[in-house]
């Protein structure tokens, strides 16, 4: 089997055990809506506050939903063994990386849906250069899910899995926050142009922590 | 006939602690050999160290032409290992996840269906692995190890769980073997089942398998799982 067929099994596999479980829809997503409608209670909407950091707050809450599904993705490979039914296999860890770094893409993107129709419905804001918005979005999701999916592994044997993740992938992801918080204000504001050097920023982290994560993926699982 | 295993002062370590202390281990194409011993002689962790899921700290092991100490991955496709745990995912019905096993090991996912057949759930073929009693999930864990078809069989405490007619279907399983050119390693402590269907058991104590023993030597070697039980208190 090729690398992407096997990459294809196993981010059907995780998509799989989502769309049955729910988790994504009854915790991740509420919890994410949760974060974004706590921002505009805590800042205030009238003085118009709440437009000006609405990417900021918008990715904030990304990154802190991504946690949720970095730790479940990982937390169904620790139950009944599974980690070690993956060992076994025979697929080529690469191909686990990406299989899994795609699930919680799929995942983030659908989370990124719900919570920009929320920051647009809570923060007034206007999406004016949707392109860049979503070629942003794009680059960004892929980045932490590629981070997400490295650090993921990395913690995944551990008792304190829960607590270690976010504290090793946040400082990490910061990058990521930056270019598509940078990315985002000039897609909502009127100098889109000013937006795409940040979006090819946001590419180039996507595309050396998954090169990083399909060389570093098979002695992590193994060490897990 | 070739050599399947070949371990020589085979030492892995748990932590610092070592648990198996210089294992040697011959076992050779088509052999079906029973590990016996106390609990916390060694023999989860040396069908592991044959699976590869545990490192070689040091000595030398050989598992089906590949090095452990350089390749623990190598041999991987062609051994399936029945643990404690089945390896599946609870979200995940029956069928699924034997077809991820199937196709992840490079076979026809229609492959799926006889494995079922074989391990009597097809009539739970769409029931979620969480809702599965332990003995079903035993024999999913099996059909899933057989769906590989693998040259090695490494079964630990494969009766545990199921009912009579599931023991009938893993003996059926234990007994085949040979014919279907397979190797079967497997540990149990239900010595009288699993005699008959070894031919050779090996007693391990304290982390050394301290004879593998020819079938008339089999009570002197119970007689030493017995003294060591009893040691262990």
């Amino acid at each position: 089997m090729n690398l992407w067929r096997e990459t294809a099994l196993v981010a059907g596999k995780d998509l799989r055990i989502e769309a049955r479980s729910r988790v994504t829809l009854y915790q991740v997503l509420p919890f994410g809506l949760i974060v974004v409608l706590l921002f505009a209670f805590a800042l205030d909407p009238s003085r118009g506050v709440l437009s000006r950091v609405a990417p900021g707050l918008f990715w904030v809450a990304v990154l802190l939903a991504a946690l949720l599904a970095v730790s479940r993705s990982f937390q169904v490979e620790t139950e009944n063994a599974a980690r070690d039914g993956l060992r076994l296999s025979g697929l080529d860890p690469a191909a686990v990386f990406l299989g899994k770094a795609a699930a919680i893409a799929v995942q983030l993107a659908v989370l990124e849906v719900a919570l920009g129709a929320g920051v647009a419905l809570l923060y007034d804001v206007e999406l004016r250069s949707l392109g860049l918005l979503v070629a942003a979005a794009v680059a960004a999701t892929a980045g932490v899910a590629a981070t997400g999916t490295l650090y993921g592994v990395l913690a995944a044997g551990l008792r304190v899995r829960e607590t270690l993740v976010p504290l090793l992938l946040l400082p990490v992801v910061a990058p990521v926050m930056l270019g598509a918080t940078r990315a985002w204000e000039a897609g909502l504001g009127s100098a889109s142009a000013d937006g795409w050097p940040w979006v090819a920023l946001l590419a180039l982290f996507a595309t050396l922590y998954t090169s990083i994560g399909m060389l570093a993926f098979g002695p992590l699982l193994e060490e897990a | 006939m070739p050599v399947v295993v070949r371990l020589r002062s085979a030492v892995c370590l748990l932590g610092r602690f070592p648990a198996l202390a210089g294992v040697d281990l011959d076992v050779e194409a088509g052999e079906v050999v029973l590990l016996s011993g106390a609990n916390g002689s060694g023999k989860t962790t040396l069908l592991r160290l044959l699976a590869g899921l545990h490192r070689l700290h040091s000595g030398t092991g050989v598992v089906l032409g590949h090095d452990l100490s350089i390749d623990r991955r190598g041999a991987r496709r062609a051994i399936g290992l029945l643990g404690h745990d089945t390896g599946c995912y609870d979200d995940l019905t029956v069928r699924e996840n034997l077809r991820f096993a199937v196709r992840a090991a490079g076979g026809d996912a229609s492959a799926s269906d006889i494995g079922l057949e074989r391990v009597g759930l097809t009539a739970q073929a769409d029931v979620v692995h969480g809702r599965l009693s332990a003995g079903q999930r035993r024999r999913l864990a099996l059909a899933v190890v057989l769906a590989r078809d693998p040259r090695l069989l490494l079964l630990d405490e494969p009766h545990a769980g199921l009912d009579a007619a599931g023991r009938a279907v893993l003996d059926a399983v234990v007994a085949a073997a040979p014919d279907e050119d397979r190797t079967v390693i497997l540990a149990s402590h239900e010595l009288d089942r699993t005699r008959a269907l070894a031919g050779r058991e090996v007693v391990l104590a304290g982390g050394v398998a301290h004879f593998g023993v020819a079938e008339p030597d089999v009570a002197q070697a119970s007689k030493a799982t017995a003294e060591e039980e009893v040691r262990a208190g």
